[in-house]
């Protein structure tokens, strides 16, 4: 065994000559010429040769694995558009996940292939430099597939039709949208922290681990296999964003504080998009796998937890507000499926009251919340609806600052009371929905002031015009009753009966 | 003390590699969700090449774990003949 790895370079030998023994040192430009943005954060970096990728993979392989991956994943597309895999899905409502998935997080991966590409470009160690080229490529790979696999649903289902235009302008986007942003137009170290770290660390697992059964389990083949794929470089990526920051710390005392900053700031911002993935978990899919409040104890309580106590030795704590975190697992699902049931005439999907079974299950994964405050709620909206009279919010509501979200979730210490917060910088009251958010603000008022929020472009009269209809078609080009409204009675379930009676 | 673990697409390659950490990785505890396996210990979890070879009665690399993994938690240590996750804390 071992006589035949001997007649290779091993592994670690392998990755030396292959990256490091790729870089030079300048000899007639200086180096913060060449790398320009690496001082200005107040990060310092005393010895890039001392980040290391435990993975320890060069190009050449990197090349070898991920074509084996797409070989596997495009030979499953196939044999899901050959074998009409759209009808194997569990409910017609599950592919209204599938739409938010294709228009929220889709863009995502296109702006990490562009905010890898940006940053790599800027660090004078060239272990980092690889690894953001690698992980830039890996990410413009998401957004291909993950396109390529929806576009068979697209033939189908209503709401995909015009995803990157979507992105760019429908209200509950925009959360997705400036969560990005917010980190591109950061430094290079903060974008690291922010997306490689606490974002792919911390986070994604409870994007792409429990939705992606999900998906399985609703007998959605494409996105379980692209999200899976993903997963397989998410999991390269998580690797290296734990490295990151314990490079970052070791390499000097003054960057443990900037670091406890920029984790502050980027698991609240995480905890709040990742809302949206906590209602299409326990509103979306039909077939439930686990509830948004168990995969958030699994993957930020339980693994998170680890992580913090690892990152202890630097002089790191567990992020500010994580304890609200904890009380709102048991919120966030419900109030912001109730934002979305209200404005379903503004989105690019369908919406619905939970069936009676759905919300038992409800009841029993939520014994604290669901029937005391969600319960009665949906109920009277059910009992509208049979009266026809399907409530639809008319009025547009008021958007924090910083996670653009509506405010809508309660304060940590009283459930029945909205959570708001407000601020006067430079003669201009600022609204947010949580403590979280308003620290945010105040440690960046500038960046922060330039926020583009929809509701106030609506009424600024910078979104198509002063009707709602205007804004919804116009501008946003969601289809008025094709892609919006009920699901119950919408175009959508009677073209499913239609093909189910087909067969 | 601290969960690692290692999420694996639940796939033919990821069965024998399953078999091989349940094997040398006594305490390792295995739980299987629609599609996935995830498989978790205290502190520390190393998967040996040479087990998984015997296994899968084949060659096979460390760093093809990547094409099956699709998470983990932990810091790595990976060279030719192992992988292993741990947390120092």
């Amino acid at each position: 065994m071992n006589a035949k790895t001997s007649k290779r370079l091993n592994m670690k030998d392998r990755y030396r000559i292959m990256t490091r023994d790729l870089a030079w040192e300048p000899s007639y430009q200086r180096h913060e010429d060449i790398f320009p943005q690496e001082d200005f954060e107040g990060i310092k970096i005393v010895d890039w040769s001392q980040w290391e990728d435990p993975f320890r993979l060069t190009m050449d392989n990197y090349w070898k694995f991920q074509a084996e991956k797409e070989r596997k994943l495009y030979a499953i597309f196939d044999a899901v558009s050959q074998n009409n895999g759209q009808m194997n899905v569990s409910d017609p409502r599950y592919l209204n996940a599938v739409k938010l998935f294709i228009t929220a997080v889709t863009p995502l991966e296109y702006n990490a292939y562009k905010g890898y590409a940006r940053v790599g470009r800027q660090f004078g160690g060239v272990g980092a430099r690889i690894a953001c080229q690698m992980q830039s490529i890996d990410e413009l790979r998401h957004t291909q597939t993950q396109i390529h696999a929806m576009s068979h649903y697209n033939k189908y289902f209503g709401g995909m039709h015009d995803f990157p235009h979507m992105f760019d302008r429908v209200w509950y986007l925009s959360v997705p949208k400036s969560f990005f942003e917010d980190a591109s137009t950061a430094g290079p170290f903060e974008f690291l922290t922010a997306i490689s770290f606490s974002f792919e660390y911390v986070l994604t697992n409870l994007l792409f681990l429990p939705f992606m059964s999900g998906a399985a389990y609703n007998g959605d083949m494409n996105t379980v296999t692209f999200g899976f794929s993903a997963q397989s470089d998410e999991a390269r990526h998580m690797t290296l964003g734990l490295e990151i920051i314990k490079f970052i710390l070791e390499q000097h005392e003054d960057n443990v504080p900037i670091v406890q900053k920029w984790l502050d700031k980027w698991l609240w911002r995480g905890y709040r998009l990742l809302s949206i993935v906590g209602m299409m978990m326990d509103y979306m899919l039909p077939n439930k796998v686990m509830s948004w409040a168990e995969a958030w104890e699994m993957y930020y309580e339980e693994a998170g937890g680890a992580l913090f106590k690892e990152l202890e030795r630097y002089g790191i704590r567990p992020p500010k507000f994580a304890e609200q975190t904890v009380i709102g697992k048991n919120h966030v699902s419900h109030q912001t499926w109730f934002v979305f049931y209200q404005y379903g005439h503004a989105t690019a999907f369908n919406t619905w009251i939970p069936t009676a079974k759905e919300m038992d299950w409800l009841s029993e994964k939520y014994p604290d919340t669901f029937d005391r405050l969600y319960r009665p709620r949906f109920e009277l909206l059910a009992e509208k609806a049979a009266k026809g009279e399907r409530f639809y919010n008319n009025t547009l509501p008021q958007l924090c600052q910083i996670c653009q979200i509506p405010l809508a979730i309660t304060e940590p210490d009283d459930d029945t009371m909205i959570s708001h917060r407000d601020t006067v910088h430079e003669g201009e009251r600022y609204h947010f929905c949580s403590d979280g958010c308003r620290d945010i603000f105040h440690n960046e008022p500038e960046k922060y002031v330039q926020a583009w929020l929809p509701v106030h472009q609506i009424l600024q009269g910078n979104c198509g015009g002063a009707d709602m209809e205007k804004v919804i078609g116009d501008y946003y080009r969601i289809e008025m009753g094709e892609d919006n409204l009920e699901f119950e009675g919408s175009p959508e379930q009677r073209r499913w009966k239609q093909w189910k009676q087909a067969v | 003390m601290s969960r690692v673990f290692i999420a694996l697409q639940d796939n033919e390659n990821s069965r024998f590699i399953v078999e091989a950490i349940s094997e040398d990785n006594p305490n390792a505890e295995v739980k299987h969700s629609p599609a996935m396996i995830r498989i978790e210990a205290d502190d520390r979890l190393t998967i040996y090449r040479e087990t998984v070879e015997e296994k899968l009665g084949r060659d096979w690399d460390t760093q093809e774990l990547q094409i099956d993994m699709i998470s983990i938690g932990g810091n790595v240590d990976e060279d030719d003949d192992s992988f292993t996750l741990y947390w120092n804390s």
